[in-house]
Order: C-alpha cells, then sequence, then structure tokens
C-alpha cells in the first residue's frame, strides 16, 4: 500500500498522472491519510503558539515597524530570486531584483524601507520550486510539511534549495540567525492573521480548502499570474 | 473628496443605467462605491459583520449570479440536484459567499486598489477585469480578477480569482466529496450547518 502511494508519488512527479487517483477527493493528494494528520498538528501548533505571538508582535509593533522588518527579510530575498528569474531565462526581471536589492540595501537602510516597488519596480515572487514548474517539472503530490505547511514534492525539493540559499541562513552563530529566523516567521503570520480568519469562515473542509487553494496558487505563480485556461467540466454549463 | 463624489455618483446611477455599463466601469464604480461606505463606518471597522453583510446585499450580491457559481463548483454533480435543490444550493452557497466575504471588507484599512485596462472586444460576451490590491504590511501587490458575463440584465459576476485562486473552483473537490459520501441532501446540511454557525468575532483584533 505505502509502496504503492511512494511509486503514485514517483510517477506524479514524473508529471505522469494518470489512473494514481486513490479513493480520497483530489488525485492531485495521493498522500491524503498522511497530509491530513499533518495538517492537524501544524494547525494545533498555530493555535497554541505561533497565532497567539503572531497577534501579540501585531498588537505591540506599529504598523510601520512591521512594515519595515517585513521589508528587511523581503529584501534579503530579492537576490535568490534575481537568480531564480534568470535560470527561468527572465533576464529584464533579474536585473530588475538584483537593482532593487542594491537599491533598498542602501538607499532603503539594509531593506527596512522598500524605494524601489515606489520607483516602478515591483517585488516578483519567484523560488526554485517555480523554477522547476517553469522548466516543465510537474507539481507533484501534494504534500503538507511539518511546520511549513502546504507544498508538494516538486516545492519541497525546491525549498531545500532555497533554504539553502537563504542569507539568514549564511550568517554565523545558531542564536542568532534562530532569532531572525523566528522574527521572521511571525512577521510572515502576523501579515496573514487577517487571509487566515477569512479562510477559517469560508472553509467546509479546511484541509482540502487550503489544498485546493494552495495549488491554484502555486500552479498560477509558475505561469506569472497567467496561467492557461484550465479545461472546464464537461457538465458545467448543461443546466443554463 | 474623490470618494464622495463617487458615492455621489453611484448613488445617482440608477439600476437601468447599470444595465448598460461596460464591465470594468461598473466594477470600479461599485468597489468605490462600497470602499467610501467602509472608511466611514466604525461599525464595520469594529468587527461587525451583520452590517457588513447588509452592505453586501444591497451593493455586491445584485451583480453576481450564484446559480451559475454554484453550477460550476459543483461540476458534474449539479445535474444530480433536483431543480429545487439547485435553487436551495445557490441560496446557501451565496449566503456562505457573503459571510465570508464581510470577514474580509471588517479586515479592510487604507489599502490602494488599481484597476487594470480591460483587454476585450466590445462583442465579447465573457469578460476578464483585473485589479491589484496592495495589502498593508507588505510590499507585493494580489490580484484579483473578475470573470464576468454579459447578461440581459447588465454584466454579471460569475467568479473571483484572488491571487490566481477562484473562489469558486476551490470548493470543487469539498462539494464533490460531500456529494459523494452524503449525496446532495447532504451537501445542502452541511453548508446550512456552516452557515448557522455564528459569525466569526474579528481575528484580527488582538
Amino acid at each position: 500500500m505505502v509502496k504503492a502511494k511512494r511509486l503514485c508519488a514517483v510517477l506524479l512527479l514524473a508529471g505522469t498522472s494518470a489512473g494514481c487517483a486513490t479513493s480520497g477527493g483530489n488525485p492531485a493528494d495521493p498522500l491524503e491519510p498522511l497530509n491530513r494528520a499533518v495538517f492537524g498538528f501544524n494547525d494545533a501548533a498555530d493555535r497554541a503558539v505561533i497565532k497567539p505571538v503572531a497577534r501579540a508582535y501585531r498588537a505591540v509593533l506599529p504598523g510601520t515597524v512591521r512594515t519595515g522588518v517585513s521589508n528587511f527579510f523581503s529584501n534579503l530575498e530579492d537576490i535568490w530570486i534575481s537568480m531564480n528569474d534568470v535560470l527561468q531565462g527572465k533576464f529584464q526581471h533579474g536585473v530588475d531584483d538584483l537593482g532593487r536589492f542594491l537599491f533598498n540595501s542602501t538607499f532603503g537602510i539594509a531593506g527596512i524601507f522598500d524605494f524601489a516597488s515606489e520607483l516602478g519596480f515591483p517585488k516578483h515572487n519567484e523560488d526554485f520550486g517555480q523554477t522547476l514548474g517553469s522548466w516543465g517539472v510537474g507539481s507533484g503530490a501534494y504534500l503538507v510539511l511539518p511546520i511549513l505547511g502546504p507544498s508538494t514534492i516538486r516545492d519541497g525539493f525546491g525549498l531545500l534549495l532555497d533554504t539553502q540559499a537563504d542569507l539568514v541562513f549564511q550568517i554565523d552563530g545558531v542564536p542568532v540567525h534562530n532569532s531572525l529566523y523566528a522574527t521572521r516567521a511571525i512577521g510572515a503570520r502576523a501579515n496573514l492573521l487577517d487571509a487566515s480568519s477569512v479562510i477559517e469562515q469560508a472553509a467546509l473542509d479546511k484541509y482540502a480548502f487550503v489544498r485546493d487553494a494552495w495549488l491554484q496558487r502555486r500552479r498560477n505563480l509558475v505561469y506569472d499570474g497567467d496561467p492557461p485556461r484550465e479545461r472546464e467540466e464537461p457538465d458545467d454549463e448543461s443546466t443554463k | 473628496m474623490k470618494n464622495s463624489f463617487y458615492l455621489l455618483f453611484a448613488l445617482l446611477v440608477p439600476l437601468a443605467l447599470a444595465q448598460q455599463l461596460a464591465p470594468d466601469v461598473l466594477v470600479k464604480s461599485i468597489s468605490e462605491e462600497v470602499v467610501a461606505i467602509l472608511k466611514k463606518d466604525k461599525d464595520i471597522q469594529a468587527g461587525d459583520t451583520k452590517k457588513a453583510a447588509d452592505l453586501i446585499e444591497a451593493k455586491i450580491v445584485p451583480h453576481f449570479n450564484f446559480i451559475r457559481m454554484t453550477r460550476i463548483a459543483m461540476a458534474r454533480n449539479w445535474r444530480l440536484a433536483s431543480p429545487e435543490q439547485q435553487k436551495i444550493l445557490a441560496d446557501e452557497f451565496k449566503t456562505l459567499l457573503v459571510r465570508t466575504y464581510s470577514t474580509a471588507i471588517s479586515n479592510y484599512r487604507d489599502q490602494q486598489i488599481d484597476y487594470k485596462p480591460l483587454r476585450a472586444k466590445p462583442e465579447d460576451t465573457e469578460v476578464t477585469v483585473r485589479s491589484e490590491v496592495k495589502p498593508s504590511g507588505s510590499s507585493q501587490p494580489v490580484s484579483i480578477d473578475y470573470e464576468m458575463e454579459k447578461t440581459p440584465n447588465g454584466w454579471k459576476v460569475y467568479d473571483v480569482k484572488v491571487g490566481g485562486v477562484s473562489l469558486v473552483t476551490t470548493y470543487r473537490d469539498t462539494f464533490a466529496s460531500e456529494v459523494r459520501e452524503n449525496g446532495v441532501e447532504g451537501l445542502i446540511k452541511s453548508l446550512a450547518a456552516k452557515n448557522r454557525q455564528p459569525e466569526r468575532s474579528k481575528a484580527g483584533k488582538a
């Protein structure tokens, strides 16, 4: 059984999704029972620790400070984003994003201010998972990672590389980079407080809702916001 | 100043005129009207989702085609539902979406909304109206796209995509597995149960 699923995951990763649907809902999620367990764990950890800390963070710090913190970490990502642009053949974005990093690191005081966006060089969203996607690697099975949350097999591999390239990861001294990690994570969670309250209200089954939204979101990012239209369900319009 | 102008304008536009408005103009005028109200309404800002829901019912719901939205979310299971059930499903789904949206807009602060130029031919009967919102605390804008269709009663929205995530198709798997396990009646029951839950208090408040 487990072996069959693993084979299934490998096949999905190779982009041949045919015949892998199991009893669960979404054919992109052959590991659903495992994923649900991890999702439950993440949700409990969020409720118990992460969300309360993020709320306190948002209550204590004024908006301008929080934006500064978020910009600081966001700026550090721009170099790796620039490299991913280049790997995807988007050379103009690559130059722009490197320019963003240089400009914001200096004039924006170590990235606390994102002046480059205001000057018409918008932030791009790239990572190695998207680069693999742009090379034609299918997303593979949906995967919920402990604490880190929704991902896929492809994006999980991507994340391994993203982590190696992470500037915060390069900093010597475990206490320093651990506290930077924690600050970044709490800041990111604080920015999502509103979104997560909307999901709580929207979802009949939170696990399935997050999964299906996540998979659409990643597909959208791989195609830089302009994915080809998915086939319409044949019976969508039958009773018009 | 600008907003109160739009508000005045929107109030003066009779529904008959709304039927002839181009889709992008329609979306823009409605959202500007709603934003103007949100900015002034201290109750909604303080998390009064009931009042937010009333606002949505009055200003936004008339421009949506909930039957089509429900049909897309149900996919092939739509045919399994009787006409009576289809009506109930569309109604419950509408309530769920209105409640979700009222949670979302009570979080609205001063985010800036930009509208992209409409890429459509005059004879098109289905168009996508694109906009972007800058959320607070992040420099990365989020896209909000409205899928719209032309009807005799003016342009109607049948899907909203936030950051590429469709409000409607995100429910497909949930609906399908509910119907598979408990039938159409089961789905109606679980939607109704969800809609009877008390409105969530504003989660953002610390």
